[in-house]
């Protein structure tokens, strides 16, 4: 029987990719295989099984060491030809979406990355994913005899699906070292924030002046017990970090509340929140597209309206 | 050594409207996207610090527009010369397709001792040519720099994961993926927006570079491309800041979405 095979370095994202991967294999009449790589890989493998895998390729050599691109297509592209992958679901974090590429043109196969939903439509694995900038959302089906989907975090719930049989089978791997060395590894500076899972985000754009303005976003956000967010150009200012971001190159976010303060609300940054279920916005233009998308607009000034929100959420 | 930046081209997504959910793209101009500008400015960047480089910038085009034109952007930013293939039958194309063009470019005109490209493409943002043509020219590569530095036949990138920075090295010929925050990308003043003009641009097609039809056919089919559909309320809250504080922090309480 063919195979969907599944891949991801963060283990978390391999298990949900593993549920979701069970029930599309399912419907596609495939088995379920899922990778591990890299050293200590045969640990998580067990997991993997009772995550939905039928099967758990475990590819330890040295080369794997510290999860080199170059190295981890190749192991993939083998063990896709081992288990008789037709499809491969990668995870769409940042190293998963640089190996999706790489896989895909080992395999000779179609991709597509950042993907938010994937479905079987006619038989055949459809996703779907933001284009022109988040202005929409096309759907893309893969027309090559192997696909390759990486498919965004979160998109499926771990634990859902049934466990798999989780056979260990370690193939025989051809790989020589990569020449890309990894020298150092860093935790991101700056406090860690999970704007994709905040219930309350406060965004800030430019109609903040300057950056020391940004307090009062950070009121607003303490007093409603919410995380700050913002627009890809003030964290380009340095006026905030780069993981505060809310749009196509940072957070999708789905809070229950997003305030959006000062910004006008082109795609590239309503994309990350238009899936909130309330949206407020505070802009001087009346005209600004934010409102199109707003639930509650105030046109009015940042610099009055959000001391004045803070002071009526503090008095309660 | 020679620099090679990959440069897509894209309609510029600010003059993109939508029309029912149908995205309107008649008479919207093209660009040079945001991230190969910071590709171009890290280029720069490298020769400035004292590296001998010329600084190519290559692009793909499907024969319908004035690419030469849009690509004046990129010699005017800094490059030394451009390479555009411009073809109709790279039109209905897909990544695959564009990194092979790239690669045969590449190859074609000098090879490359360093490519640049960005993380991805402003407007469809896959990521995947960079990886794609890495493959292709059996090159490391090393994703999503902020930092890129160039020496003793090596290049060292500090790199943005989601939860870490990494620094790779590895042995030039290497391909970089760059992200934005990697540099403020200068924009050109007048002089050298005329002295773009009198740089060498190099046009091909596809079948100089041998790809032929079959090369060029997607491997994927888009399906379907709408806006998301939004259902919202639009209430707009009128009176002075004070009022429409107050409005607001009823609304809200209405709504469910307070933390009480």
């Amino acid at each position: 029987m063919a195979d969907m095979l599944i891949y991801s370095e963060a283990p978390a994202v391999a298990c949900e990719l593993a549920a979701g991967g069970r029930r599309l294999a399912a419907e596609l009449g495939l088995g379920l295989s899922a990778a591990a790589l890299g050293p200590g890989a045969a640990g998580p493998a067990a997991e993997l099984g009772a995550c939905g895998a039928d099967r758990v390729f475990v590819g330890d050599d040295p080369a794997l060491t510290d999860l080199p691109t170059d190295m981890v297509a190749e192991a993939l592209a083998q063990v896709v030809a081992e288990a008789g992958a037709e499809c491969v679901l990668l995870g769409s974090t940042r190293r998963g979406k640089e190996l999706a590429g790489r896989l895909a043109q080992k395999l000779g196969a179609g991709a597509a990355t950042d993907v938010m939903s994937l479905t079987v439509r006619d038989g055949a694995l459809v996703g779907s994913r933001y284009s022109l900038g988040g202005a929409t959302v096309a759907e893309v089906r893969v027309e090559t005899p192997v696909k390759v989907f990486a498919v965004m975090p979160k998109v499926f719930e771990a634990g859902t699906a049934e466990a798999g049989a989780g056979e260990v089978l370690r193939p025989q791997l051809s790989l020589t070292p990569s020449p890309v060395e990894v020298v150092g590894r860093a935790p991101r500076e700056g406090e860690a924030v999970d704007l994709e899972a905040a219930p309350l985000i406060v965004g800030a754009g430019r109609g903040f002046a300057k950056r020391e303005d940004l307090d009062l976003a950070r009121d607003l956000a303490a007093a409603l017990g919410a995380e700050l967010a913002c627009t890809k150009s003030l964290a380009d200012f340095e006026w905030l970090p780069e993981d505060r971001i809310v749009g196509l190159s940072g957070a999708k976010a789905s809070p229950d509340l997003y305030l959006g303060v000062g910004i006008s609300g082109q795609v590239q940054h309503t994309v990350g929140v238009s899936r909130a279920k309330t949206i407020v916005a505070v802009n001087t233009d009346k005209d600004a597209p934010i409102f199109q998308l707003a639930d509650y607009g105030v046109v009015g000034d940042l610099y009055e309206v959000v001391p004045a929100l803070v002071e009526k959420l503090k008095a309660g | 050594m020679r620099i090679v930046v990959c440069v897509k081209t894209n309609l510029d997504l600010q003059m993109v409207r939508i029309k029912g959910r149908e995205p309107v793209l008649e008479a919207v101009p093209y660009k040079v996207g945001d991230l190969e500008k910071n590709a171009l400015e890290a280029a720069l960047a490298l020769k400035e610090d004292g590296l001998d480089a010329t600084i190519v910038a290559v692009t793909i085009a499907e024969g319908d527009r004035k690419i030469g034109e849009t690509m004046k952007e990129a010699l005017a930013i800094g490059a030394d010369e451009a390479v555009v293939v411009d073809d109709p039958a790279l039109a209905a194309t897909d990544q695959a397709a564009i990194a092979a063009a790239l690669a045969g470019a590449i190859r074609h005109t000098g090879g490359a001792d360093l490519v640049l490209c960005g993380e991805g493409s402003t407007d469809g943002y896959s990521g995947e040519v960079g990886s794609r043509l890495a493959e292709l020219l059996e090159l490391p590569q090393l994703g999503y720099a902020r930092s890129v530095a160039v020496a003793d036949g090596a290049v060292t990138v500090e790199r943005s994961l989601d939860d870490q920075i990494e620094t790779l090295r590895a042995p030039l010929p290497a391909l970089v993926t760059v992200v934005s925050e990697i540099n403020e990308p200068r924009i050109p003043g007048l002089m050298q927006i005329m002295k773009a003009g009198k740089k060498p641009l190099t046009e091909l097609t596809a079948a100089e570079l041998g790809i032929d039809a079959g090369a060029t056919a997607s491997q994927t089919a888009v399906l379907s491309e709408l806006a998301e559909e939004q259902d919202r309320k639009h209430i707009m809250i009128e009176g002075d800041a004070a009022e429409q504080a107050a409005d607001l922090v009823d609304a809200l309480a209405t709504e469910g979405v307070l933390r009480r």
